[in-house]
């Protein structure tokens, strides 16, 4: 059981790195500046990760927001398991966990945080979840490689790299609290079969 | 995963997998809409041989919460005084089109039978003296809330256990968590061949309660029912209550931290007191709470993926 | 059907040597090395072993009352394809059998089907109750010339009752067929085997104390009124130790095992399929071993099957709903070959005295269990002993399916079946 967008792939060999630790760092903290620019200020910021390596960034992200602004934004996560309409097409998925800040979501800006933005249904079904927890005042979203082919009328407001992909290609986000290092390759038809 | 026939069914990761979902799951009881989509477009059917209006509801919420449409069939009676054998009302029932069927039935096996009968996801909601998966499942979700990991755990089990559904599938439950589990009862209420049994399976059995107590994490009290004593197997109320019940006596001599579990319902003042069962010790409303997370969690499993 | 002369070209007479035999006019006309006779519709029988016809002391057949499970004439023909000339019908029948009118309704069924010798059993008790003497004596004196009672499917329980059946059919040559299972000890509920696995499957079981203490309590009734008792389906090793003890003190016991307690144990219920529900229960293969040891060493007097058709619906319930019994006229030969006479525990000559001679003489059915001879009846059988093959519930003569030995593959093959010179069975065809 395994999310198939989570990418976990132990193979750190595999495919070329288009985007290195160092680049990684500068994007969250370029993320944090834009969020911070926007929201003028972290007022009602509440950062929310998408399991499991979204979670993981919006930790990070909140660092960088209190290395910008000095300022603890609450932080958690939220867990679309239950809300995903490819379950049934899928081999059984364990529930991660969700959770909330104290302060809750409503009236609240809250800031969705995923690894990759593909298809935009880990999205749809985030905005679902998050409708059932409560009414934030605006939910924004950010994300660490945007690479299109989007299903659904659903665009990040923060995007670390824009990454033009083919269908057959895979994207492989690794982060050292999940996987030792952090860096974002990319892996074509040939090395994605052959894994 | 297919069906929950048996407690045997599940290996330590998927136990461990069914409790962590049922984490997630019990913390939407806090939440003001408790719906998830997920089994949305599916549908369940209680299909109870017996009463239970605890298990049932339930299962009912649990397939609700989580959007399924559920449906109860109650076929109380004997199948067999109406004509209709067993595999015709759950081929009836299943031909509706259903997804899952969460049978109780007052014989045992019946839910094993009805599996090899019927496409559909099948789970145990209690059959018989066999067994009764969920509640297992439940109540080792509740002591690992109390008190962590069970690897290694004692967890003492009294009470009537030839008649008990609980405590087959609890023995093996726990023994997968990695539990060391003593089952104490008179002998008249042992499990036939429970000697040769516990040799394999390496579990302890003993029928002297004081024995045990003092080194027991978790003691879990099953409910005895006073129509045993027609059958001879033991004298009197009284006299049980002496040699098994979990009386203030007793719960005073428990470990620091042990803690008490009663699958219910209970026989307050003859296998547990008052004093027990109100303890800051006990379990058993927390064992009621979690029900339907537990639940929602084997829900989940069996019908939320694709049927591989 | 045909009433042909039959030449029986060598054949191997009970495992002792190949030889021919005439069957005319009912009987055998001749045994030898014999020349072609004109007439005579010739059998090769090379390879194929000659028994006396087999003798079922325990069949039940299910009419009157429950046709859909079985009827005479179904059974009968399941009997045929099993090698019986003659078979001994339960009384629990609804109605029971027992009375003589009864006794003599299913005589002339079973004549009227024409493929096996039915003799009826009758009840000891009215209504199979316990409670009565059955009208025992005007059922020995009936047409049917009764003479094994039993309430099989219950047990004779009261002492008292069982005493005095005892005593009352010394008068006619009478013997009382026990279904020994003490009530208190194995009641209602009890559905299985009570041991380990019982426990685990949380089935309620029956201990096989609850078997021996009857068999024990019966064998000193016999002693105390002289009379002739006959342990049915015998399933424990205590069982056949008190057997044991009882004939070696000459107490007039007689002991029969069915051909699943030669072979099946309780292992089989962990899947709960009420195929294998079945009373006396499936026991542990200590018990097995112990069977087959009595039965080699004549402990046990007899096989019988129990054969016990029950209709789809009446099975397909829960494993303690379901009713018990099992089908075995078809594959008895077949078990006894391969428990028996494969291991080398019995010759051919004793599957004629445990299946013929034995039976035959317990039941008091003259015309049975005779020796392959000249001027004897031509009741007789004819096995492939070196053929195997794999059972199908549905190849069967039966109206039932409840077939426990569906998917194995056991040893030999019932060729074909004489019953008075008449093929009731030709290279495995029923002759109706």
């Amino acid at each position: 059981m395994q999310r198939p967008d989570s990418q976990n792939n132990n193979a750190p060999s595999a495919g070329r790195v288009v985007l290195s630790a160092d680049d990684v760092t500068r994007a969250l903290r370029r993320i944090a500046h834009e969020i911070l620019e926007h929201n003028r200020g972290a007022d009602d910021l509440v950062v929310l990760g998408i399991p499991t390596r979204g979670e993981t960034l919006a930790h990070r992200l909140v660092a960088a927001l209190a290395a910008v602004e000095d300022v603890a934004v609450p932080v958690g996560s939220l867990d679309v398991t239950m809300y995903r309409d490819d379950l049934r097409r899928q081999p059984m998925r364990a529930a991660q966990p969700t959770r909330i800040p104290e302060c809750g979501v409503d009236d609240k800006v809250v800031v969705l945080v995923d690894d990759v933005l593909y298809s935009g249904r880990t999205v749809r079904a985030a905005l679902d979840a998050l409708g059932d927890i409560g009414r934030p005042r605006a939910v924004r979203l950010a994300v660490l490689v945007d690479r299109g082919h989007r299903e659904l009328p659903i665009r990040a407001d923060h995007v670390g790299k824009n990454l033009p992909t083919a269908h057959s290609e895979r994207v492989h986000v690794r982060l050292f609290e999940d996987d030792g290092a952090d860096e974002v390759r990319i892996l074509d038809q040939e090395e994605v079969a052959g894994r | 995963m297919k069906h929950l026939l048996s407690a045997a069914d599940l290996d330590k990761d998927q136990v461990l997998e069914l409790l962590a979902t049922a984490e997630q799951m019990h913390e939407l009881q806090d939440r003001e809409v408790k719906k998830l989509p997920t089994l949305r477009g599916r549908t369940l059917v209680n299909l109870f041989f017996e009463d239970s209006t605890r298990t049932r509801s339930s299962f009912e919420l649990a397939g609700k919460w989580l959007s399924a449409d559920v449906v109860n069939v109650s076929a109380k009676g004997s199948s067999v005084s109406k004509g209709e054998s067993l595999r015709d009302t759950a081929q009836t029932v299943a031909a509706m089109g259903i997804d899952g069927l969460v049978i109780r039935h007052p014989a045992s096996g019946a839910p094993h039978q009805v599996a090899q009968w019927v496409d559909a996801s099948v789970v145990n909601a209690g059959d018989g003296t066999h067994e009764h998966p969920t509640q297992a499942l439940l109540d080792a979700y509740t002591m690992r809330r109390q008190i962590g990991d069970l690897a290694g755990a004692h967890v003492v089990i009294v009470g009537d256990l030839t008649h008990s559904r609980v405590v087959r599938s609890n023995l093996i439950l726990l023994q997968t968590l990695g539990a060391r589990v003593t089952l104490v009862a008179p002998p008249t209420l042992m499990p036939s061949g429970v000697q040769s049994w516990s040799d394999t399976d390496g579990f302890a059995t003993t029928y002297d309660f004081d024995e045990v107590l003092p080194t027991a994490d978790v003691v879990m009290m099953l409910r005895v029912q006073k129509e045993r004593m027609s059958g001879g197997f033991f004298p009197t109320p009284r006299e049980y209550t002496v040699g098994y019940g979990l009386t203030r006596d007793r719960l005073q001599r428990m470990a620091k931290d042990a803690v008490i579990c009663h699958p219910g319902p209970m026989n307050r003042g003859l296998e547990i007191t008052a004093d027990a069962a109100d303890s800051a010790r006990s379990l058993i409303l927390g064992q009621v709470s979690s029900g339907v997370a537990v639940r929602m969690s084997v829900l989940y499993h069996l019908l939320g993926g694709a049927n591989v | 059907m045909s009433d042909r002369t039959y030449l029986i070209k060598g054949a191997d007479l009970l495992g002792t040597g190949r030889t021919d035999l005439l069957l005319e006019d009912g009987r055998i006309a001749a045994v030898g090395k014999l020349g072609d006779a004109a007439q005579a519709a010739m059998i090769e029988a090379d390879g194929l072993v000659a028994l006396p016809g087999l003798v079922d002391l325990h069949t039940h057949l299910r009419e009157p009352g429950r046709e859909d499970a079985e009827t005479i004439s179904s059974g009968s023909a399941a009997a045929a394809a099993g090698g019986f000339t003659a078979v001994l019908a339960m009384a629990n029948t609804q109605p029971v059998t027992d009375t003589a009118e009864a006794a003599e309704r299913i005589l002339d069924l079973g004549r009227a089907a024409a493929l096996v010798d039915v003799q009826p059993i009758g009840a000891v008790t009215k209504s199979l109750a316990g409670e009565e003497l059955a009208e025992l004596g005007l059922m020995a004196r009936s047409r049917a010339n009764v003479r094994v009672f039993s309430d099989d499917g219950r047990c004779v329980h009261d002492a008292r009752i069982m005493r005095r059946a005892l005593e009352y059919v010394k008068a006619f040559g009478g013997v009382i067929s026990q279904h020994a299972q003490e009530p208190q000890l194995a009641g209602g509920s009890a559905c299985c085997h009570e041991g380990e696995l019982s426990g685990r499957l949380g089935l309620p079981g029956w201990p096989g104390v609850a078997e021996e203490v009857i068999v024990a309590r019966d064998v000193m009734l016999a002693r105390h009124t002289g009379s002739r008792v006959h342990v049915a389906h015998v399933s424990t090793a205590g069982s056949v130790e008190v057997v044991r003890w009882a004939k070696s003190q000459g107490i007039a016991v007689t002991a029969e095992v069915t051909p699943h307690h030669l072979l099946l144990t309780t292992d089989l219920l962990s899947g709960y399929d009420p195929v294998f529900k079945v009373n006396p229960p499936l026991r542990p293969q200590e018990d097995v071993d112990a069977l087959r040891a009595a039965l080699a060493d004549g402990t046990i007097d007899a096989v019988a099957t129990d054969h016990a058709p029950h209709a789809r619906h009446d099975k397909e319930h829960a494993f303690a709903e379901a009713a018990f019994g099992m089908l075995g006229l078809e594959q008895c030969l077949q078990v006894v070959t391969t428990t028996m006479v494969q291991t080398g525990r019995m010759t051919w000559a004793d599957v004629a005295a445990a299946l013929s001679t034995r039976p035959a003489r317990i039941a008091g059915l003259a015309g049975h269990g005779r020796p392959l001879a000249v001027d004897e009846p031509a009741n007789l059988v004819l096995i492939d002993p070196s053929a195997t093959g794999t059972i199908d519930a549905d190849a069967s003569q039966s109206l039932s399916r409840n077939n426990p030995w569906h998917g194995r593959t056991l040893q030999g093959r019932v060729h074909s079946t004489f019953l008075r010179g008449r093929a009731t069975l030709l290279d495995g065809e029923v002759q109706k």
